[in-house]
C-alpha cells in the first residue's frame, strides 16, 4: 500500500537548505520567544484570574488552577499557532489542486496517546486536591449552616449561638483561623448553593440532606458569600459574610452571644420569611449583641 | 449490516462495562439503571443486526464494489403527500394542553390522534397517496 | 467508466408513470408535505424564528445587567427572562436545527437516498416541534408568566408549591412535544443511514456530516427517552402528588438531577456533534483536500458520542452526593477525541490551497472559539476547580463560547449548503460583514464572563448591588451581545437582498460529496443520476478523475480517464 504523502525529495529554496528545514527554524525562532519571556519572568507563575484565598484548600485548589491553565495556554497556543499558520500560510494562491494527502498514522497515534498522558496527569493532580479538600478531620468547632428562602441561618451547636437573616440583612458567620472548622450544610426547602469566593469554594444546601465538609482558614478577614443555585424569586439579594477571627476573638465572641432562647428564635425568624417585603434591617445574632 | 452491528454493540459493550464500574465503584441507583438500559438500547438492535450480518447477502450499500446498476428498481415506500402527519401533530398538542388547561382538551386531543392513526394507517395500506 | 444510471425509484414511480401533478397546491400543500427537503425548510426557518426570540430575550437579559443594581425587569421577570432564553435557545433552536434542519434536507442526499425512512414520521416530528415551541413559549402569556426556575428545572424549586402556575406546566408540554419530535427523527436518522445508502456507499465512505448524524441519532435514541421520563415524573409530582423529588414524601431531589443530567450531557453532544460534521465538510471542500484521518474522525466521533453517557454528574459535582472520581476522570478523557478532531481539521487545511468564503471564515471561527470553550470545559471537569467556578459566569461563560461555536458552525452550514437547497448563493460580502460581527460579538461578550465568574459573580442574578466593580466587565459583555444582534440582522438582510438574485448552479464549491452531484435545488426524489461510489468522495472523483486519493489501506483507484456520460 503505497501512501500518497509525498516520497519524493523536498524541494531545494536557492540557499541549498531544503524548505523543510527553513520551515523548522523559523518555528524555532518564533517558539522561543515566549519561553524566553516565561524564562525571564522568573518561577512566579501568573494568576490566571483566581486568587490563592483564604484556605489551606483554597490555595491548593489554586495551585491547581495554575497548572491547567499553564497547561491550557501551551496546548491553546500551540493549537491556535497551528490554526493560525494553516490560514495564512496555506491561503490559496492558484487553481491547482494540492497533494490529496488523507491520514498519517504516526501523527494521529502521537496526538491521541499524547493527549492521554495530559489528562491522566490532570486527573492525577486532581485527585491529590480533592482528596486533601473532601477529607473531614475531627475537629472542635462545628457550625451548622441552614440555607432557607432567601436567606442564612448559623448555628454553633452546644454554644447556644444562633445568627440569622435573609437578603440583605447579610448575616455573619464567625470563625477562628488555623482551625479546622467543620461545616454541616443542609436546606430548609429548596436547593441553595453556599459559595465563599475567597475560599475558593462551593456546595450545595440540599434538602433532606446533611452536607459536610472541613473549611480551614489561614488568613483573618471578612469575606463575601453567595447562594449561586437558583432558589426562587430573591435568590439575587441571598448573601451572607464570612468573618475569620483570632482563636480567642472567636471564644469571646461565643460567649457574648450566648443565648439560651437562641435556637428558638431562630426558628421563629426562618419561619416568618415572606415573599413580599424585602428586610432591609442589618444582621443581628438571637442574643445579647 | 456488518459494520451497523458493530457501531451498536461496541457502543453497547461500552456502555456496560461503564455501567459495571459505576456500579460497583459508587453503588449509584439511578445512573447504573440509566447506563444499563443503554447498554440493552444497543444490544438488541445491535444483536440483531449482527445475526442478520451473517446470514444475508451483502447488499450493494454494502459493496464497495457496487455499480449503481445494481440499486435499479424499488427501494421502499415514500409516502406522498400527507394530512395524517399534521392532524396527529394537532391531536399531541391538544393532549398537551389537557395537562395544562384541563381534561376536556383530551376530547379534540384524542379525537384528532385517533382519527390521524386509523386514516394514517388506511392510508398506508392503501399505498399512501400519490 | 462512470455508471450513471436511473437512480433507485420509488414504489409509486412504478404505478404512475405519466403522474398527474395536481397535489394540494399552497398552505394545503405544506401542511401534507412529507418531502424531508421541505421539512427540512421548515425547521431552519422555525429554528432561525427561535434563534431570534432567544438572541431577544438574551438582549434584554443584558441589558439589565448593564448597571449593578438596575430595575429595567424585576426579579420575577429576570428568573422568566433567563429560563426562557436558554429553553428557547437551547430546546427550540440549537437542537431541531442541529438534527432537524440540514440533517434532514443533507443526510439522504449525501448517502443517495431518494428522501428519509420514513417521509410521514419526519413530518409529525416537524409539527410536534412546531407545536412544542408554541406550547412552550404561550408560558409568556398566562397568569404568572413563563417558566422561571432555570432551563434546568431542578427540584424543589420546580415543584407545585414553589412554582406553581400554568407557565411551568406549558413549559413541561412544550419539552414532551419536542421531545418526542426529536425520539422520532432520531428513528428516522438510523433508519435512513442503515438502510437507504446508494450502491457502493459503505459505512466507510459516508460523508463526516452523515456519520455525526447516525451517532447523534443513536445518542438521541439513549437520551431524549430519559428526558421525557423525568418530565412526567415532575408532573405527577406537580399535579398528582406523588413525592418522587420531594424530600417530604419520602422522595430525592438529587434525582431530579441524576435523571435530567442523564439527558442534559448527551445533549449538549446531540448539539454539537452535527455541527463537527458540517465544520468538517466545509474545511475539506475549502482547502481542496480530503479529510484528514477520516477513520481517526469516526472513531474520535463515537467515543465522543460513548464518553457522553458516563459524564452527566460533572454537573453535579457540588452535590456533595456524587462520585467525583469517575465523573472527573471520564470528563477529562472526553478532551481526548476532541482534540484529535481538532488537529484533524487542522490536518485537512494543511498544505491545502484554503480560500475563504463566508462559509469557511465561519468554520475557522468556529476552530477558535470553540477552542476556548472547550479548554475552559477540561477545567470544569475537575471537582476543585469546578467546586468555585460552578454556578459562576466562569460556567455561564464556557458554554456560550461552546454554544456561539456552534452557531458560527450553523452559520456557515447555511453559506455552504443554502445554495444546494435554494439554487441560490448569499451575497459574500454582506456574508464576511456578518462573519466578523459575529466572530468579534462573541469573543466581547463571552471573554468578560471568564473574568467575572472568576471574581466571583454567580449566574442567575438579576443585581450585583454589593459589587459594583463588576460593573465594567459587565458593560463590555453587554457590547459584545450587542455586536452579536447585529450580525444576525447582517443575516437578514443578506437573505433578503440575495433573493434569488445569484444561481449557484449543480456545484458552486467544488464540492465533494453527493449531494454536489445534483441539481441545485435537487429534484423531487433527489436525483437524475448517480456517479460510481468509490470513495467518501464520489463527486470529487468524478469531477477529478486523477486527484482521488488513496482507499484507506486498500488499493489504488483507477487513475483512468473517465469519459463524460
Amino acid at each position: 500500500m503505497s501512501k500518497v504523502s509525498s516520497v519524493e525529495p523536498p524541494a531545494l529554496s536557492p540557499q541549498g537548505v531544503s524548505n523543510r528545514t527553513r520551515r523548522w527554524r523559523r518555528v524555532r525562532r518564533i517558539v522561543a520567544l515566549p519561553v524566553a519571556a516565561l524564562a525571564l519572568a522568573g518561577c512566579t507563575v501568573p494568576t490566571f484570574g483566581a486568587s490563592p484565598g483564604a484556605t489551606t484548600s483554597s490555595q491548593s485548589t489554586f495551585h491547581l488552577w495554575q497548572g491547567f491553565s499553564v497547561g491550557a495556554v501551551i496546548v491553546g497556543g500551540l493549537t491556535t499557532v497551528l490554526i493560525l499558520w494553516a490560514v495564512f500560510k496555506y491561503r490559496r494562491k492558484s487553481d491547482r489542486i494540492p497533494k490529496q494527502s488523507q491520514y498519517h498514522i504516526p501523527l494521529e497515534m502521537t496526538y491521541t496517546i499524547i493527549p492521554i498522558i495530559i489528562v491522566l496527569g490532570l486527573f492525577a493532580a486532581t485527585m491529590v486536591v480533592e482528596n486533601k479538600e473532601v477529607a473531614n478531620p475531627k475537629t472542635n468547632v462545628t457550625i451548622d449552616v441552614n440555607a432557607f428562602q432567601w436567606g442564612w441561618k448559623f448555628t454553633y451547636p452546644g454554644q447556644n449561638v444562633v445568627v440569622v437573616g435573609q437578603t440583605t440583612e447579610d448575616p455573619i458567620m464567625v470563625m477562628p483561623v488555623n482551625t479546622d472548622v467543620h461545616i454541616n450544610l443542609t436546606s430548609s426547602d429548596v436547593i441553595h448553593g453556599f459559595y465563599v469566593h475567597a475560599f475558593n469554594f462551593s456546595r450545595y444546601a440540599l434538602p433532606g440532606v446533611l452536607n459536610q465538609f472541613t473549611l480551614r482558614a489561614v488568613n483573618t478577614g471578612t469575606f463575601d458569600g453567595q447562594c449561586t443555585q437558583l432558589c426562587g424569586l430573591y435568590h439575587s439579594l441571598m448573601v451572607f459574610r464570612v468573618k475569620v477571627v483570632s482563636q480567642s476573638e472567636y471564644a469571646a465572641w461565643l460567649a457574648s452571644n450566648a443565648n439560651a432562647n437562641a435556637a428558638q428564635a431562630a426558628q421563629t425568624a426562618t419561619n416568618q420569611q415572606t415573599s413580599s417585603i424585602v428586610p432591609t434591617k442589618p444582621a443581628k445574632s438571637q442574643g445579647n449583641n | 449490516m456488518r459494520t451497523e452491528a458493530k457501531v451498536l454493540l461496541g457502543l453497547g459493550l461500552f456502555f456496560g462495562v461503564m455501567c459495571a464500574v459505576y456500579w460497583n465503584w459508587g453503588h449509584e441507583n439511578a445512573g447504573s439503571v440509566m447506563m444499563f438500559a443503554g447498554m440493552l438500547l444497543c444490544f438488541v438492535p445491535g444483536g440483531y443486526y449482527y445475526w442478520w450480518s451473517r446470514r444475508m447477502r451483502a447488499r450493494p450499500e454494502d459493496d464497495p464494489n457496487a455499480t449503481q446498476a445494481q440499486g435499479a428498481g424499488v427501494v421502499g415506500a415514500f409516502p406522498g403527500t400527507s394530512i395524517w402527519p399534521f392532524t396527529l401533530g394537532m391531536g399531541a398538542f391538544f393532549v398537551v394542553l389537557a395537562l395544562v388547561f384541563g381534561i376536556w382538551f383530551l376530547v379534540p386531543g384524542l379525537g384528532l390522534a385517533m382519527w390521524a392513526l386509523f386514516g394514517g394507517t388506511a392510508e398506508g395500506r392503501r399505498g399512501g397517496t400519490q | 467508466m462512470t455508471d450513471v444510471l436511473d437512480p433507485p425509484v420509488a414504489a409509486h414511480h412504478d404505478d404512475h408513470e405519466h403522474e398527474e401533478h395536481h397535489g394540494p397546491t399552497g398552505i394545503l400543500k405544506w401542511m401534507t408535505t412529507t418531502d424531508h427537503k421541505v421539512i427540512g425548510m421548515s425547521y431552519t426557518v422555525t429554528a432561525v424564528i427561535m434563534m431570534v426570540i432567544g438572541g431577544a430575550l438574551a438582549e434584554v437579559i443584558r441589558a439589565q445587567l448593564t448597571t449593578s443594581n438596575n430595575s429595567l425587569v424585576s426579579f420575577a421577570q429576570y428568573n422568566e427572562l433567563f429560563t426562557m432564553h436558554g429553553s428557547v435557545m437551547i430546546y427550540l433552536f440549537v437542537g431541531p436545527f442541529a438534527f432537524g434542519a440540514l440533517a434532514n434536507i443533507i443526510v439522504p442526499i449525501q448517502i443517495g437516498a431518494p428522501d428519509m425512512a420514513f417521509p410521514r414520521l419526519n413530518a409529525l416530528s416537524y409539527w410536534l416541534y412546531l407545536m412544542g415551541s408554541i406550547t412552550m413559549l404561550s408560558g409568556f402569556f398566562v397568569a404568572g408568566g413563563a417558566a422561571n426556575f432555570g432551563w434546568v428545572a431542578y427540584a424543589p424549586l420546580s415543584n407545585s408549591i414553589n412554582t406553581p402556575g400554568a407557565g411551568a406546566d406549558l413549559w413541561i408540554g412544550g419539552l414532551l412535544l419536542t421531545g418526542f419530535s426529536a425520539i422520532f427523527t432520531g428513528v428516522n436518522l438510523c433508519a435512513t443511514i442503515f438502510y437507504l445508502r446508494a450502491p457502493g456507499m459503505t459505512m466507510f465512505r459516508m460523508p463526516i456530516f452523515t456519520w455525526n448524524l447516525l451517532i447523534t441519532a443513536i445518542l438521541i435514541l439513549l437520551a431524549f427517552p430519559v428526558l421525557t421520563a423525568g418530565l412526567i415524573m415532575l408532573y405527577c409530582d406537580r399535579h398528582f402528588g406523588t413525592h418522587i423529588f420531594s424530600v417530604q414524601g419520602g422522595g430525592v431531589p438529587v434525582l431530579w438531577q441524576h435523571i435530567f443530567w442523564f439527558w442534559g450531557h448527551p445533549e449538549v453532544y446531540i448539539l454539537a456533534l452535527p455541527f463537527f460534521g458540517m465544520v468538517t465538510e466545509i474545511i475539506a471542500v475549502f482547502s481542496r483536500k480530503p479529510v484528514f484521518g477520516y477513520k481517526g474522525m469516526v472513531f474520535a466521533t463515537l467515543s465522543i458520542g460513548a464518553l457522553s453517557l458516563g459524564v452527566w454528574a460533572h454537573h453535579m459535582f457540588t452535590t456533595g452526593v456524587v462520585l467525583l472520581p469517575f465523573f472527573s476522570i471520564m470528563s477529562l478523557l472526553i478532551a481526548v477525541p476532541t482534540g484529535i478532531k481538532m488537529f484533524n481539521w487542522i490536518g485537512t487545511m494543511w498544505r491545502g490551497e484554503v480560500w475563504f468564503s463566508t462559509a469557511m471564515l465561519m468554520a475557522v471561527g468556529f476552530l477558535i472559539t470553540f477552542l476556548i470553550g472547550g479548554l475552559t470545559g477540561i477545567y470544569l471537569a475537575s471537582p476543585p476547580l469546578d467546586f468555585f467556578t460552578h454556578d459562576t459566569y466562569f460556567v455561564v461563560a464556557h458554554f456560550h463560547s461552546i454554544v456561539m461555536a456552534l452557531v458560527l458552525g450553523a452559520m456557515g452550514g447555511l453559506y455552504y449548503w443554502g445554495p444546494k437547497i435554494t439554487g441560490y448563493l448569499l451575497n459574500e460580502t454582506i456574508g464576511k460583514i456578518q462573519f466578523w460581527f459575529l466572530f468579534i460579538g462573541t469573543q466581547v461578550f463571552t471573554l468578560p464572563m471568564y473574568l467575572l465568574g472568576l471574581r466571583g459573580m454567580p449566574r442567575r442574578v438579576a443585581t450585583y448591588a454589593l459589587h459594583p466593580g463588576w460593573q465594567f466587565l459587565n458593560q463590555v459583555s453587554t457590547v459584545g451581545a450587542v455586536l452579536v444582534g447585529i450580525s444576525t440582522i447582517a443575516f437578514m438582510v443578506n437573505v433578503v437582498y440575495s433573493w434569488k438574485k445569484y444561481p449557484a448552479g449543480d456545484n458552486p464549491w467544488d464540492g465533494h460529496t453527493l449531494e454536489w452531484f445534483t441539481t441545485s435545488p435537487p429534484p423531487h426524489h433527489n436525483f437524475y443520476r448517480l456517479p460510481q461510489i468509490r470513495s467518501e468522495r464520489p463527486t470529487w472523483d468524478y469531477n477529478h478523475p486523477g486527484h482521488t486519493a488513496a482507499e484507506h489501506g486498500h488499493h489504488q483507484v483507477h487513475h483512468e480517464e473517465i469519459p463524460a456520460p
